[in-house]
């Protein structure tokens, strides 16, 4: 293993050696929190304990609300009302657990663009980031199966349109969707599977968080420099780095601190901010809503879902080009799992050879376009498909494709970097010139 | 730099939630300052037990309240009435017993029952099923302060009739601004002086329409006042908490940097 070098764990006589022997965890653990960090990382990378947090919370207020819910379509509204009204602290549970999602996927998203600016995802950290990536995919799924057992409005109706997009593959389509829920419709066999999987998936999530662990405390830590610890030795690594104990697992604290501190106010003075209020009807399978509007972290790729519509030339080019077996509708999903694909490859589509966005004035530009980008889709795909904003979207989706297949690749080649520090000593002690040796 | 996206992300959510709110309803709603929003608000109980006669004397008739409990009533935080009258109050009601499959006495224990008689939506969580804001500017913070509109929301119905009646294909529907589409079903249900409130209270439309909107709001979220007592003492715990890692943080990184120890 090719890691920063650094004092290992070593057994005591007795009893310590005697574990050690047979099972080294104490090292593990050891290794793991004392693992060299480097010491010049600012608060853009507190996100990663907000989101292990995150997954802790979920996975213990979800373990107690299963105590008290029915996976049925006749009981299933009613007893998320037995909770919100009968259970000691149910109502909180439940709060929690729904603000809960939404913390999630903020401090995912802060997390994947502080990767994108620092150039967190370029070698040798490429396997962290496609690990990230499918821990991101599983969470999307979890988040959305979960939404669906309320059984609200919203619940069964965006069930209907989600899985309905695998409806539109050409051909399988209609049996993989009917194969997803069960049926012909969203019914009783959607919720239970969909229950069932809930609970599954976050487990799936906390393997592959161990392995994003592993992985990025194999290559060390990226920091906004983006130049790499000296690895000579442990003297030379120890002038770039501090152990993770104490130093960060305090200030990530610190920062998580501030963050609950926002999430309780959130969750104690309005729980039902981020929430649709029509999930507050019982599902009805004969009255569709006004607007079917999904969660706020599924907005901007389903605006990437809504932008292709049949009047756009490249998809009437693509139609006429496939004979037809891809028409606006499939487009539409292909755009969308295409939009998540084409972030998962970044590594390999980021031609640069300079790691982080601090040294690359030219990409600054376009990153914080890319950023404004998604703020705009997250607001467009909230938005009714009239008006002037089909074609809103239709701009802002090009843009997040462009960014990725287009602008990425050409910067690597046209941009000229700034100056770069030698190590990360060097960064450190520009920022504060009192800095020990 | 990054906190730049933290604000955009964030101005984007609360633009993006207040255009779901505004997607359902063009229609007006009407402020009302009820005693229970913010972070302080605390229902009135005596408010929530004039509610509760002008719902069992004229909402009852044709809506249900299927999801709450008639005990409830006795709760604390609620309309905090004495147990006897709450007992007492159960007899209004017939419901199905589970278990014989007969009519009966409500009792306690039993919840409101539910009533499609006339067609009318059960009104258990009517007051979180409608929002009557989404500002300002579409950012939705402002129910931090003023609450989620629900409430607002079905006063702005009970007093936003406007007395003009049609007849479309047999069924009468009556003008209502506060109604998206302007038209309703259901009849002016509450006038001037219908309930006559034990404490002298006055029983204008208005305030009949108040005090049941705050009873159906209370209805909607039971344990508001708990949920608002528990967030503060969680704020102001992680708040103390935060403040002394931070100075722990500080400490500890003084010796990395160069700086002298406090």
């Amino acid at each position: 293993m090719a890691g920063i070098p650094h004092d290992h764990y070593e057994p005591k006589p007795g009893i310590e050696t005697w574990l050690h022997k047979r099972l080294p965890i104490v090292g593990l653990v050891y290794d793991t929190l004392m693992i060299p960090t480097p010491k010049n990382l600012n608060w853009m990378w507190i996100w990663g304990i907000v989101l292990a947090f995150c997954l802790a919370l979920q996975i213990v207020t979800g373990i107690v609300l299963v105590m008290h819910y029915t996976p049925h379509v006749d009981m299933a509204f009613a007893s998320v009302e037995h909770i919100m009204r009968d259970v000691n602290g149910g109502h909180m549970l439940r709060y929690l657990h729904a603000n809960g999602a939404s913390l999630f996927f903020f401090a995912v998203y802060t997390h994947i663009f502080r990767g994108l600016y620092y150039g967190s995802y370029k070698a040798p950290r490429e396997v962290t980031w496609i690990v990230g990536m499918l821990i991101y995919l599983a969470m999307m799924a979890t988040a959305f199966m979960g939404y669906v057992l309320p059984w609200g409005q919203m619940s069964f109706w965006g069930a209907t349109v989600i899985t309905g997009l695998f409806g539109a593959i050409p051909g399988v389509g209609p049996t993989i969707q009917e194969w997803l829920l069960g049926g012909p419709a969203v019914d009783n066999a959607t919720l239970n599977r969909f229950f069932s999987l809930h609970y599954l998936l976050p487990f799936v999530i906390a393997a592959l968080v161990a392995v994003h662990i592993w992985a990025f405390h194999t290559t060390g830590n990226n920091n906004p420099t983006g130049v790499e610890v000296r690895r000579g030795s442990k003297e030379e690594a120890a002038k770039d780095t501090v152990p993770f104990w104490p130093y960060y697992v305090i200030k990530d604290l610190f920062a998580l601190g501030i963050v609950l501190v926002i999430f309780f106010a959130v969750v104690g003075f309005m729980p039902n901010y981020l929430g649709h209020p029509d999930n507050y009807l019982e599902a009805n399978p004969l009255a569709t809503p006004a607007h079917i509007v999904p969660e706020w972290y599924f907005l901007p790729f389903y605006a990437i879902l809504r932008a292709f519509t049949a009047d756009v030339w490249v998809v009437q080019l693509v139609n006429f080009l496939s004979f037809g077996i891809v028409d606006a509708k499939f487009f539409g999903v292909l755009a969308m799992f295409g939009a998540i694909a084409v972030l998962a490859i970044v590594p390999w589509l980021d031609t640069s050879s300079v790691r982080s966005g601090k040294f690359r004035p030219k990409f600054k530009a376009w990153f914080w376009l890319l950023v404004i980008d998604f703020v705009v889709l997250m607001w467009v795909g909230a938005m009714p498909t009239d008006g002037i904003y089909p074609y809103i979207s239709l701009i802002a989706a090009t843009y997040w494709f462009a960014y990725f297949l287009v602008i990425l690749p050409l910067l690597g080649v046209l941009e000229k970097p700034l100056p770069i520090p030698a190590t990360i000593e060097e960064d450190f002690k520009a920022h504060y010139p009192g800095a020990a040796e | 730099m990054f906190r730049k996206i933290a604000i955009s992300a964030v101005s984007a959510l609360a633009l993006t939630t207040g255009a779901a709110f505004a997607a359902g309803a063009e229609a007006e709603t009407h402020d009302v300052a009820f005693s229970f929003e913010g972070p302080f608000g605390a229902f009135d109980e005596h408010q929530l037990q004039r509610g509760l006669q002008v719902f069992t004397e004229v909402c009852s008739g044709c809506h249900g309240l299927k999801y709450v409990p008639i005990r409830t009533l006795a709760d604390e935080g609620g309309p905090h009435l004495p147990e006897d009258q709450v007992r007492a109050y159960a007899k209004n009601f017939t419901v199905i017993d589970k278990e014989t499959g007969e009519e009966r006495e409500a009792l306690a224990s039993d919840n409101f029952p539910a009533n499609t008689g006339a067609g009318a939506p059960d009104l258990s969580l009517m007051a979180k099923a409608r929002a009557g804001f989404h500002g300002p500017y579409g950012l939705g913070i402002n129910q931090m302060f003023r609450g989620i509109g629900g409430p607002e929301h079905i006063v702005s119905i009970l007093t936003g009739y406007t007395g003009e009646e049609k007849t479309e294909a047999g069924e009468t529907f009556y003008e209502n601004h506060a109604f998206p589409g302007g038209w309703i079903k259901m009849a002016p249900p509450l006038s001037d002086d219908q309930v006559t409130f034990a404490d002298g209270h006055p029983s204008s439309l208005h305030h009949m329409a108040e005090d049941v909107a705050a009873f159906l709001m209370w209805a909607a979220e039971p344990h508001m006042m708990a949920r608002k007592q528990t967030g503060f003492v969680a704020v102001i715990f992680l708040v103390l908490l935060t403040s002394l890692l931070y100075l722990t943080n500080k400490r500890l990184w003084a010796g990395v940097k160069g700086k002298k120890h406090v």
